[in-house]
């Protein structure tokens, strides 16, 4: 198929916004019946080159063609009717709604006789091994599964262009297999895939050829994923093998319990479990790491020790006082700090500023009779931001507008501002620069040092193996495997996160 | 009691349930949409006081129905103005409609208070189905509008459920940023959604004043587009529901004058609050059974949509 005309392509795309360049003169070439994975780092412009060739954006410079022909698109609509259409990531469909009704939103005649839509659908999944029920809504359905609802949607508007952004990153390991199987048929029928993703084996397993963007540029076009190893690509996505990690020497097993969580149970609004009987343990001194695919309990379990959702039954202890009941105020006072996935929206108010973020835990003790004390405040959150180098512009601008690593360091910093026993970490790296990974690091190492215990959810298991001293593997709401990180391996711990015994 | 007074009130139920039906069922269809109208009782009040004024003037009453419909449909696209396109809070824009309904209405109709009205829908002559005892009298013994709203809610329930234009409307009520990457036109979908729904409110005025109770004086619609609004949550949003419950709501506004005659100690004000009580009720209900499952309103109701920007 080599000599065709591609599917699509991009030359030398520029797209700034106010204040970044995101897309600096990047290329792209899909050959049609072929999975092309995009490869590189947060921040390298993947996203926004895929939402330039889906109409999304229209980029300031540089052509978009489809089978030989130049395009400009100025709205979704019109790429999808020229046979791009992009899943993105959080999925665009109606809970309430059926599979069926949802893939004939996507397309339908005036009139729908439900029998027949169903039946066409079925038939569609069929063709590509999308196992679905058409007439079950889209609420009752997997992550997976309403995954597969989206590739159907794309494939009933006959996508020749088909992108995938991170589909697998919702994804269990035997799902991700699935749907390799499933991308392999699309592109067997003859048309393209793009696959974003930054994980190597998938990339390596899946995809036919791989383009590496960096800085919003491209710096490898179109090569065979047999050329690629890890050391290679790490140096292409990164521009210099470097050592990202933290390292640290573990600490001897901990003596005294700072941290004891037993037998809690969560159910969310729903009433559906989500955390099912788990007990751990977390020393002063020590970091636990707790691994797991999104959404198996995680962020319901550390909302839970922060006081955010109620236990429906267990206990949790702080230090050796029971917290379970206590309001999250109480709980903070007690000596417990969080730093939540969700770091702007429950971790910080986008919208106040940075003075008034900062001062959120601690306001109470700054106070002029029943008025807070501004210059109290300031000089506070000077001090913060001076620690943990923060690099704030305005005192008195909405707190919205700083980085990603400096919003990060603010509010580690503020939680840790008045020496808490505990520290519960979710994803505090997720979304970061290279340096800013490393620098949250940093801190939670040394804090842990000094004493801390930390309890650190994260997705990425090399910065659970390379900082934990007790690893945790949370699958379906439990605690399903215990890992010691100087002796397990990626595969048992991937093994685990999937479910496997 | 007597035969005739028992026939008085069926008739009277059907008329009631007229009333608030074709009301809650342009409610429907909005909040289907994702649009709250508060409006109803507003745009209700310029339906009515417009019929009144084309009836007089003209004596025609398809001309004074069609007028209402329209002054109905144009007076809620204020709202659709406001709240859909500018992206205004939906509750401020829609009680302001009602606020201003009732206000404009009063002040367009002064000179029509105690008038006659000049033009009515007839009872229909259906011939030997009028001389079914019973039956013939309080159900083929109504005007065409009660026939109408039927029509219109097996019209609303079928466009809804089985074609491409409400699946689209529904879509753009649960999730708009899904039916908008779909290429479905969110902003102009509502805005119609919103036209039909004071169009139906428009219709249901003209009923109150032209058949119901002919004849206009401020305040004529007192409360009933209230009713509606409730009407539609306790018919959890879907037409059938909501027209059984416009007979028993319309059942309850029947009752209320005639308690006295049944010889009933029950304070007439007492029966007035049912309505709101049964909706309670019946929200305690829905949200019951919509614990394990989605709410069944509109997941979109009352928000905004904005396209997303960088």
């Amino acid at each position: 198929m080599d000599n065709q005309t591609p599917a699509a392509e991009l030359v030398d795309i520029w797209k700034r916004f106010p204040g970044v360049i995101a897309n600096a003169g990047a290329n792209l070439m899909v050959r049609p019946g072929s999975v092309h994975a995009v490869l590189g780092e947060n921040g390298a412009g993947k996203t926004t080159l895929m939402n330039v060739l889906a109409g999304v954006y229209q980029p300031d410079e540089g052509t978009v063609s489809l089978a030989g022909q130049q395009m400009s698109f100025t709205k979704p609509a019109q790429a999808i009717k020229a046979g791009v259409v992009m899943v993105h990531q959080e999925f665009r469909l109606i809970p309430t709604f059926t599979v069926a009704e949802n893939v004939a939103l996507a397309g339908s005649p005036s009139i729908i006789a439900k029998r027949s839509i169903e039946d066409s659908v079925a038939e569609l999944a069929d063709r590509f091994g999308l196992a679905t029920d058409p007439s079950r809504e889209v609420w009752r359905l997997s992550m997976g599964e309403r995954q597969r609802v989206e590739i159907l949607k794309a494939l009933w508007q006959d996508a020749k262009v088909l992108i995938l952004d991170e589909p697998t990153a919702v994804l269990t390991p035997s799902e991700a297999t699935e749907l390799g199987r499933v991308v392999t048929a699309m592109a067997n029928d003859g048309r393209a895939i793009i696959f974003i993703s930054h994980k190597l084996d998938e990339v390596t397993e899946f995809c036919d050829e791989a383009t590496v963007l960096r800085g919003g540029a491209t710096v490898a076009s179109s090569l065979p994923v047999e050329e690629l190893d890890a050391a290679r690509l790490a140096e292409l996505m990164v521009g210099e093998a470097t050592e990202v990690s933290v390292r640290r020497t573990r600490t001897s097993p901990v003596a005294e319990p700072v941290l004891e969580v037993r037998n809690a149970a969560v159910r969310d609004l729903h009433g559906i479990a989500t955390v099912a009987d788990v007990s751990l343990t977390v020393g002063k001194g020590e970091i636990v790491g707790i691994a797991g695919v999104a959404g198996n309990g995680q962020r319901p379990l550390a909302d839970a020790i922060a006081g955010l959702e109620s236990l429906e039954s267990g206990t949790i202890s702080l230090g050796g006082s029971s917290i379970e009941g206590a309001t999250p105020k109480a709980r903070n006072a007690a000596g417990l700090a969080y730093v939540p996935e969700d770091r702007l929206g429950v971790g910080l108010a986008p919208r106040l500023n940075v003075v008034e973020n900062a001062m959120m835990r601690s306001y109470r003790s700054m106070t002029k009779g029943p008025f807070i004390d501004r210059s109290a405040t300031q000089t506070m959150c000077e001090d913060l931001a001076a620690e943990y180098k923060v690099k704030v512009g305005k005192f008195d601008a909405p707190i919205g507008a700083l980085s990603g690593g400096n919003l990060q360091r603010l509010l580690v910093g503020r939680e840790l501002a008045d020496d808490p026993k505990v520290l519960v970490a979710a994803q505090p790296t997720r979304g970061l620069d290279v340096q800013g990974v490393a620098a949250i690091q940093q801190i939670i190492v040394e804090q842990s040092q000094a004493g801390l215990g930390v309890l650190l959810i994260s997705e990425d298991l090399e910065e659970l193996l390379a900082l934990s001293d007790r690893l945790l593997v949370m699958h379906e709401g439990e605690i399903v495997a215990e890992f010691d990180p100087d002796t397990t391996s990626r595969a048992e711990v991937g093994a685990a996160m999937a479910g496997a015994h | 009691m007597n035969e005739e007074t028992l026939i008085g009130l069926f008739l009277s139920v059907i008329e009631f349930g007229t009333l608030l039906y074709l009301a809650a069922l342009g409610e429907l269809i909005a909040e289907k949409s994702g649009v709250l109208n508060l409006g109803v009782e507003g745009m209700m009040a310029m339906g009515g006081v417009a019929a009144f004024w084309v009836g007089v003037e003209t004596g025609n009453p398809w001309l004074a129905l069609l007028v209402a419909i329209m002054v109905g449909a144009l007076f809620a696209s204020i709202h659709g103005l406001v709240a859909v396109v500018l992206g205004a809070d939906q509750v401020v824009s829609g009680l302001a409609l009602t606020i201003l309904g009732v206000g404009v209405s009063a002040f367009l109709g002064k000179d029509y208070v105690s008038q006659a009205p000049g033009a009515r829908f007839e009872a229909l002559n259906l011939g030997p189905l009028n001389d079914i005892p019973w039956i013939g009298e309080f159900i083929f013994g109504q005007s065409i509008i009660p026939w109408l709203a039927l029509a219109l809610g097996i019209i609303t329930w079928f466009v809804l459920t089985r074609t491409r234009i409400g699946l689209v409307l529904r879509a753009v009520g649960e999730s708009a940023s899904a039916a908008d990457s779909a290429g479905s036109p969110v902003v102009l979908t509502r805005l119609i959604a919103v036209a039909i729904g004071g169009a139906l409110a428009g219709m249901s005025g003209a009923y109150l004043t032209m058949s119901l109770a002919p004849g206009w004086s401020e305040g004529t619609t007192a409360g009933r587009g209230w009713i509606a609004l409730a009407l539609v949550i306790f018919g959890a949003w879907k037409p059938g529901r909501v027209g059984v419950g416009a007979l028993l709501f319309g059942g309850l506004l029947a009752l209320e004058p005639r308690l006295q005659t049944f010889g009933v100690e029950i304070s007439p004000i007492l029966l007035s609050m049912l309505p709101y009580v049964l909706t309670i009720a019946a929200m305690i209900a829905l949200s019951i059974r919509s614990r394990n499952r989605p709410s069944a309103a509109p997941a979109a109701l009352g928000s905004t949509y904005r396209r997303e920007e960088r």
